[in-house]
């Protein structure tokens, strides 16, 4: 019987045996600390597909968009995010400014620019260039990128500001409403174990090396 | 190979970027990415204790300084994160006054007192909880985001509360340093390994039977 090359969980350390999954949607989790360590799905890398170049599509629009219109007494505001952070800027607060663009445009746009640039050809069968520094920027965006967090957000400040003035949800809402589904199916599929094993099987082109 | 063992106990270290096992005898590099191996995070306590202590220091401006302020031809009035989730809650939704609470004062200082735990436990090699231990780490790693909601709030409210006539919203000092906080104690989480928290209790707790991994589940069903 073949085995697979041992493994450790990144968690707690212990060695471990992998063993293959058969059912779809199945998880081997680490028997010592309960950890996630892989997972099984039908079509991984073209659910990943899918979802990736959905999800930048609705960034996009998200951000071309307002978030909430205001209309008080006749005054008429609205805001898109890039338009929220300059507001910060403007009032002397560049810090807090760069953290929200970062956190709700920059690093959602690079984990899934990289997760694109690194799926893409694996699913060719081929293997991207410089796949191990993408795969880093990717597991250093992805606990940035707080969409889910910044719907809340926008949320609490439509009822804040609805006993004040007429509030009128913009079509970005909606984009950043369904971008928060996509990225979270996404989390569910992608893991960096699926993608180093497509990398193991794919072709090595030109000989090209991760670094 | 002798069976239950941990990888560092065979010299072997698993690669923090692909997670491939390799011997640090053989390689300074993991052979399949070239990122530098190591065996735990290193300087993963020193760093995780400044960064958490930091963020410590940095709760008390967050809390006690006004986040917002809102200029009308009534006066001035000055928000804090506390203040905000008793307006929240007059104004007639509790239930989004008590997402906000938890998230805005309950979290970041569940966080930390968490945080504390885990380190001042690993310092003491504990041996025992460690299953619930790790679990708690994971559920840090899980909820810290959660904390940046007031940040979004304040950013939405100064972008369009801008009335010259009757009322402008600006952001308040207690916001730059509540963001510090959040972002501090997530470094913080991170710089934690969680490692550590299994290898003052090796060999005990490790199930004999296993290493050929494991419980398969199914996520639906």
């Amino acid at each position: 019987m073949p085995t697979a090359p041992l493994t450790a969980c990144h968690e707690c350390d212990l060695l471990l045996q992998p063993v293959a999954l058969t059912l779809p949607g199945s998880r081997a989790h680490c028997p010592r600390c309960g950890a996630r360590l892989y997972s099984f799905h039908r079509d991984r890398l073209e659910k990943i597909l899918a979802l990736t170049l959905a999800a930048l599509v609705l960034l996009l629009t998200a951000n071309l968009y307002p978030i909430v219109g205001l209309n008080i007494q006749g005054n008429y505001t609205e805001t898109t995010v890039i338009g929220a952070v300059r507001h910060l800027w403007q009032d002397g607060r560049e810090a807090l400014g760069g953290l929200v663009l970062l956190t709700t445009v920059l690093m959602p746009a690079i984990e899934l620019g990289a997760v694109l640039w690194l799926v893409l050809p694996l699913w060719q069968g081929r293997r991207s260039p410089a796949f191990a520094p993408v795969f880093r920027a990717f597991r250093l965006a992805h606990p940035w990128a707080m969409v889910e967090v910044f719907i809340l957000g926008v949320l609490v400040s439509l009822v804040k500001l609805a006993h004040l003035a007429d509030v009128l949800p913009g079509p970005a809402i909606w984009c950043f409403g369904g971008l928060m589904l996509l990225l979270a199916a996404l989390a569910g599929l992608l893991d960096g174990h699926t993608l180093w094993q497509a990398w193991d099987e794919a072709h090595p082109d030109d000989g090209a090396k991760p670094a | 190979m002798s069976r239950r063992h941990t990888a560092a106990s065979q010299g072997l270290a698993v690669c923090e970027v692909c997670g491939q096992l390799a011997s640090l005898e053989q390689h300074e590099h993991c052979p399949r990415c070239q990122a530098p191996l190591h065996l735990r995070k290193p300087d993963s306590l020193a760093r995780t204790w400044a960064l958490m202590l930091a963020a410590y220091v940095l709760y008390l401006p967050a809390n006690l300084l006004p986040i917002m302020e809102t200029r009308s031809p009534f006066g001035t009035q000055h928000d804090t994160i506390m203040s905000g989730v008793v307006v929240l809650w007059d104004t007639g939704s509790w239930e989004l006054a008590l997402v906000v609470f938890c998230a805005s004062i309950v979290l970041p200082m569940l966080k930390l007192f968490s945080l504390t735990y885990l380190l001042l436990s690993v310092h003491r090699g504990s041996h025992r909880n460690t299953r619930q231990r790790a679990r708690l780490y994971r559920l840090l790693e899980l909820i810290g985001r959660w904390s940046m909601l007031d940040v979004y709030v304040v950013t939405l409210l100064v972008a369009l509360v801008q009335v010259q006539s009757l009322a402008i919203i600006s952001p308040g000092p207690g916001v730059v340093a509540f963001g510090a906080v959040v972002v501090l104690s997530m470094l913080a989480t991170m710089a934690f390994d969680p490692r550590l928290i299994w290898d003052r209790a090796v060999p005990q707790t490790v199930p004999s039977d296993t290493s050929a991994a494991s419980a398969e589940e199914h996520r639906h069903a």
